[in-house]
């Protein structure tokens, strides 16, 4: 049994691909759940100190300690209700933009594209003070339109970028034939365009609700502290103490909703869909 | 033809011209097409086959003409409204939904009650063998199946006119002649009329009660299959049907088909002398090339002939039925 562990034995065992693929399996699991693990080993433990590894005492303070602060189950429902709005709100707009740039050739089409990059290409904090201008003019500051405006920018480009695409593998012929068959330009769209693009729609989707849950930056600025989300009831709880458990309850509270919505959508983004799930023969 | 003017007509494009932006497009394409007629329109590519197809489903608009269906225009209608179902070379079915699914789509549209929705595609299923596939995802079926679930689709509409676009070119060539002649049977079975487009000269002969034959946007020939191999109006025609010598002779080029030529031995006693340059047997006949001027031509010639033959010979041709062309 433990001969079978032998490091040659095992590269000979399974073959020299999978030998590689399970290393890079292992190391990414290191890299990626260590720190995670970490995470709720101290999101538990009641009593740590620095050096050590594992805590000196493990309990539930602290998280009686956050649910105990008013501001917190505040701060979590603004940040439901600001990243509902703002993922219905980017749909309305960024999907329609999505089709036109997938479907018609216009003039300024590319431009109109690269435009999305551009809020993703220059340093967030200078876009949000030139935009705080703005909301001071139009009295946008310290409101929900502000905020959620904010946070479209955060995600446009994906919730543009991603759909096109997945309109784009959508073949001309089969909108067309559902034209054929007696649909209305409508009925087509949501009937076959949207359903076969899906799986490109609900990963845009995802994103642009999990970064809008976990948007501080832009919030902070333009909320004015008026509005309250939950990263940003993080950053003022955090600065507030010194107990990094704090950091590491919020961390788990942040992934509840990513969870959720990683489960509601598993039928589309599972890496068959997206490869290839709904391409034909 | 004369039997054919007594038939309804189901399709009249009047001078129809579509141009694309670039300049490229079809003009003044005049054609009728008869109840229960299956015609192809056959050419090579680029010719502008699918464009007027498309113009025909409406999936393009018209630059001028107009396309009539049993008398009334269709030109302003969008794909939607007009009576015409069409079948693409691929990409015809939706990958989301069910085969069941694909099918009832259009029929949910006319509001079919769901029982008598539920035999006719049983009993349309059936009719392209494609029985008990209801339930599959069309990434599930081949190539072949797929296409004729996208023709089942179509005919469960009753469609004034079919319209199919290359439907079996990209299957190979087995299946492809198998579903033509599944196609031929189901169009006399259900007496619908078709228009038919492919760039192989061998299924339009195949397939077709009348052939039209197109080049660079235009209508070179319409005719029956044995009308526009017998007799070709142009150059085009007679080099795009069939296998075809072409002979220079007093400034015309004069057309004439391997199977119509007969060789004699020695010279002097047909139309032209030749010389043998390569014998090739072709199981029960033997193809000649044989030299004349600075042409080559081929002749179909029996084994008993072309074993008293050799290379180098000379020997003298017979041009059977031939076409006369102003030069080439
Ligand atoms: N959307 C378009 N815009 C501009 N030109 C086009 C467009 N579609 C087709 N064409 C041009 O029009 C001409 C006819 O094209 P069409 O598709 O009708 O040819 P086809 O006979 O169906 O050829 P194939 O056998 O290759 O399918 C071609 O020269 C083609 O390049
Ligand atoms: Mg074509």
């Amino acid at each position: 049994m433990f001969k079978m562990l032998n490091p040659r034995r095992f590269y000979h065992a399974v073959g020299k691909r999978k030998f590689y693929e399970f290393l890079i399996l292992a190391v990414f699991i290191l890299f990626f759940y260590g720190p995670m693990l970490n995470m709720v080993i101290l999101a538990f433990a009641n009593k740590y100190e620095a050096p050590a590894i594992i805590p000196q005492e493990f309990g539930f303070k602290w998280w009686s300690y956050i649910f105990s602060q008013k501001s917190l189950v505040t701060s979590m429902i603004q940040s439901f209700v600001v990243a509902i709005v703002t993922t219905l709100v980017s749909m309305v707009f960024c999907i329609p933009a999505a089709y036109s740039i997938a479907r018609f050739k216009y003039p300024g089409r590319k431009l109109f594209m690269l435009s999305f990059l551009l809020t993703n290409a220059f340093p967030k904090l200078g876009i949000f003070t030139s935009i705080a201008v703005l909301f001071y003019k139009y009295r946008l500051m310290g409101t929900y339109p502000g905020v959620v405006i904010i946070h479209m920018i955060h995600s446009m480009m994906f919730m543009v970028w991603l759909p096109s695409s997945a309109f784009r593998s959508v073949h001309r012929q089969q909108e067309e034939a559902a034209r054929d068959v007696g649909a209305g330009p409508v009925r087509t769209f949501f009937k076959v365009t949207m359903p076969m693009a899906m799986p490109g729609i609900a990963v845009a989707t995802l994103y642009t609700f999990l970064g809008s849950m976990e948007e501080a930056q832009g919030t902070m600025l333009v909320g004015m502290g008026r509005i309250q989300t939950m990263p940003v009831a993080m950053y003022g709880i955090i600065l507030d103490s010194t107990a990094v458990q704090i950091g590491a309850v919020f961390a788990i509270l942040l992934i509840i909703p990513s969870v959720i919505m990683i489960f509601i959508m598993r039928k589309y983004i599972g890496p068959e869909a997206i490869a290839g799930g709904f391409k034909m023969k | 033809m004369s039997e054919t003017n007594e038939k309804k007509v189901i399709l009249d494009l009047a001078d129809l011209t579509k141009k694309y932006d670039n300049g490229d497009g079809v003009e003044h394409i005049n054609l009728k097409v008869y109840e229960g007629e299956i015609v192809t329109l056959l050419g090579p590519s680029g010719c502008g086959k699918s464009t007027i197809l498309r113009t025909i489903g409406g999936f393009l608009d018209i630059t001028d003409g107009d396309i009539l269906i049993a008398g009334e225009s269709i030109a302003a209608l969008p794909p939607e409204k007009r009576p015409t179902a069409m079948v693409f070379q691929s990409y015809n079915l939706w990958p989301h939904m069910t085969i069941y699914e694909n099918l009832a789509f259009g029929l949910k549209l006319r509001k079919t009650p769901a029982d008598q929705m539920k035999n006719m595609i049983t009993n349309m299923l059936e009719l392209v063998s494609m029985g008990g596939s209801e339930k599959k995802y069309p990434g599930q079926l081949s190539g072949g199946q797929q296409q004729r679930i996208a023709i089942a689709r179509s005919l469960l509409l009753r469609p004034k006119l079919l319209l199919l676009d290359e439907p079996f070119s990209a299957l190979d060539a087995k299946i492809r002649q198998q579903m033509r002649e599944e196609l031929k049977k189901i169009q006399q079975d259900l007496g619908i009329t078709v228009v038919f487009v492919t760039h192989d000269q061998e299924e339009a002969m195949a397939l077709s009660h009348r052939i039209v034959v197109m080049n660079k946007g235009k209508i070179d020939q319409i005719g029956t299959p044995a009308e526009i191999y017998d007799d070709p109006k142009t150059l085009h025609v007679a080099s795009f049907i069939g296998e075809m010598n072409f002979l220079k002779k007093e400034g015309k080029t004069l057309a004439v088909r391997p199977e119509d030529i007969t060789v004699c031995e020695g010279a002097g006693q047909g139309d032209i002398d030749a010389t043998v340059r390569t014998i090739m047997l072709l199981g029960h006949y033997v193809v000649l090339t044989v030299q004349h001027n600075e042409d080559v031509i081929k002749c179909n010639v029996t084994r008993d002939l072309s074993e008293r033959l050799a290379i180098g010979d000379t020997v003298s041709l017979k041009l059977g039925k031939h076409s006369l062309f102003d030069a080439a």
